[in-house]
């Protein structure tokens, strides 16, 4: 086709002479605004019948929020928090290699150890442990009762259930590595255990951290289910003190704060672990 | 001239694959052997058996007049534990394709990873070895940099600072411009025909008929897991004795 062919061709009768003379003005989404202005409407009404339903009781709230019994009862909810992430991780970790190495047999109990933990509920599994004396009166020539209190019951149970997990978590890490990165790092002679510590982990860290601080937000409202075999956690402690005063709602109200508190500082604490473990991701400037 | 590599009757199997149908070929010390042949023809996977990345199935390989990966006792060839796999290795540099550089750490982190932790150097020393090479590949400036925020080309430099920072007796690259724009290929290259002018032994799985012309004392054409033939670049490059070989050439020049 020529030039003046092309000169020819009429162009769209609404195309203008000039077109920087034109405004561009954006679609209005009326739609937006009335979805946007129902929503607020409906979120008001819960917002004042919550502040001026009476039976909520905020003072009494206020009053045990910081009692002595509750801030002992959150402790244990905290600590208990912590040791079973880091026991269930450590075993999580381990299991994870379990599944990853040469060995089969290594890799046939690890997957077995994820089929049952992950198949019983958390429920069941404490009761069971609870019960286990009527198994083994006694381990260790101690009696079983004085060996697995409840702390202890709770401590072991939530481990085994957080492991079965954590190992799932720590293996999806290690395979979303490049196969390259530890070819590099064979052929540069490095050991397994620094491929591992400095060349796997950091890498799989990235991958890891998102599901793990769901884990750890999971495993601290988890704990309140300890409650049921009587361990003095968080929930624990609220319901002790309503089963003497009679105050449900209120104290259901201190947990709920609680928990919603710890959330919230977890949450902040991962954004910097995960800002942490996303060195040298960012594109070229 | 001393043998640096001994590759002897080397078979090689993915599977049911044949991938190496009886390799022999020998690399004089100081010397550039550039391979080519078809995707397919084992080249890559027989530079990957010279530093024990895959386990030959039959032959042997020594560099430096020491077997790579087994000891030998009488007729049996018993593989070496991991140890001593990673103390060979770092005797041989290997630049791959896709660079391979950790991410997740600098590019002055990345060159001294292995002199620190494979062979215990004293971290100001491996720094200062370390400053030197990237200054050699023309990236003094980009120590502090990660991987991501460099090109290809600077990257696949910095791959070949972190290869020669263990100070290698030879050197082994497996298709090192393939992965790059056309337009970072020359600066890559460059690096290499210096390497080669200073006497290094290499070993270069490549494309690139021109640098094999120009840089390669010896050129070896594989097809199908068998080494079809070897000679100097005129004599491969410009009077091929094989009908594969010249079927290879005329799609490739």
């Amino acid at each position: 086709m020529s030039s003046d062919t092309l000169a020819k061709i009429p162009a769209a009768p609404e195309m203008p002479e000039r077109a920087d003379s034109l405004r561009i003005v954006p679609q209005r989404r009326f739609g937006q605004w009335g979805a946007a202005v129902v929503v607020l409407v409906l979120l008001g009404l819960v917002v004042n019948s919550v502040l001026r339903n009476r039976a909520f009781q905020w003072d009494v709230v206020a009053d045990y929020f910081t009692s002595d019994s509750v801030l002992r009862g959150l402790w244990l909810t905290l600590w208990l928090t912590a040791v079973v992430m880091v026991l269930g991780f450590a075993l999580g970790t381990l299991l994870a290699a379990f599944r990853l190495s040469a060995n089969p047999v290594l890799r046939a109990v690890s997957w077995g150890y994820v089929w049952l933990f992950r198949s019983i509920p958390i429920l069941v599994q404490l009761l069971l442990w609870f019960n286990i004396g009527a198994l083994y009166p006694e381990l260790f020539g101690v009696r079983t009762v004085n060996l697995l209190g409840p702390v202890e019951v709770a401590i072991v149970g939530l481990t085994l259930h957080e492991a079965a997990y954590a190992a799932e978590v720590v293996r999806g890490g290690i395979l979303s590595v490049d196969r390259g990165q530890i070819e590099a790092a064979q052929a540069l002679g490095l050991s397994r255990w620094r491929r591992r510590r400095r060349i796997v982990l950091p890498q799989a860290m990235r991958s890891i951290v998102p599901p793990a601080g769901n884990m750890l937000i999971g495993t601290l409202k988890g704990t309140s289910i300890v409650s049921v075999i009587a361990v003095n956690d968080l929930l624990f402690s609220a319901q002790l003190i309503y089963h003497r005063t009679y105050q449900v709602i209120p104290l259901l109200m201190v947990a709920t704060l609680w928990y919603t508190v710890v959330t919230s500082v977890l949450g902040i604490g991962q954004y910097y672990v995960e800002k942490h473990y996303a060195r040298g991701s960012e594109r070229a400037r | 001239m001393s043998v640096m590599v001994d590759i002897r009757s080397v078979h090689k199997s993915f599977g049911s694959l044949e991938v190496l149908k009886g390799i022999d070929l020998e690399v004089r010390t100081g010397q550039v052997t550039v391979v080519l042949g078809p995707s397919g023809s084992g080249k890559s996977t027989l530079l990957r058996t010279i530093n024990h990345l895959e386990k030959v199935d039959h032959g042997a390989i020594s560099v430096d007049g020491t077997l790579i990966g087994y000891r030998r006792s009488g007729d049996k060839l018993h593989e070496l534990p991991e140890r001593e796999v990673l103390k060979q290795r770092t005797r041989i540099g290997f630049v791959f394709q896709n660079f391979n550089l950790f991410p997740h750490l600098t590019v002055l982190d990345n060159v001294i990873e292995a002199p620190v932790s494979a062979l215990r150097r004293p971290r100001k020393e491996a720094v200062e070895t370390a400053r030197r090479l990237l200054d050699r590949v023309g990236l003094a400036d980009k120590t502090d940099a990660y991987p991501r925020q460099l090109s290809g080309g600077q990257q696949q430099r910095v791959a070949i600072a972190r290869a020669l920072a263990l100070e290698p007796k030879l050197l082994l690259f497996d298709e090192p411009t393939s992965a790059l724009d056309p337009e970072l290929v020359g600066e890559v290259l460059d690096v290499l025909r210096d390497l080669a002018h200073q006497g290094t032994t290499m070993i270069v799985v490549t494309h690139e008929i021109g640098f094999a012309r120009e840089v390669a004392d010896t050129v070896v054409f594989m097809d199908g897991g068998r080494i079809v033939e070897q000679g100097t670049p005129a004599d491969v490059l410009d009077n091929p004795q094989h009908d594969r070989t010249r079927a290879f050439l005329s799609k490739v020049l």
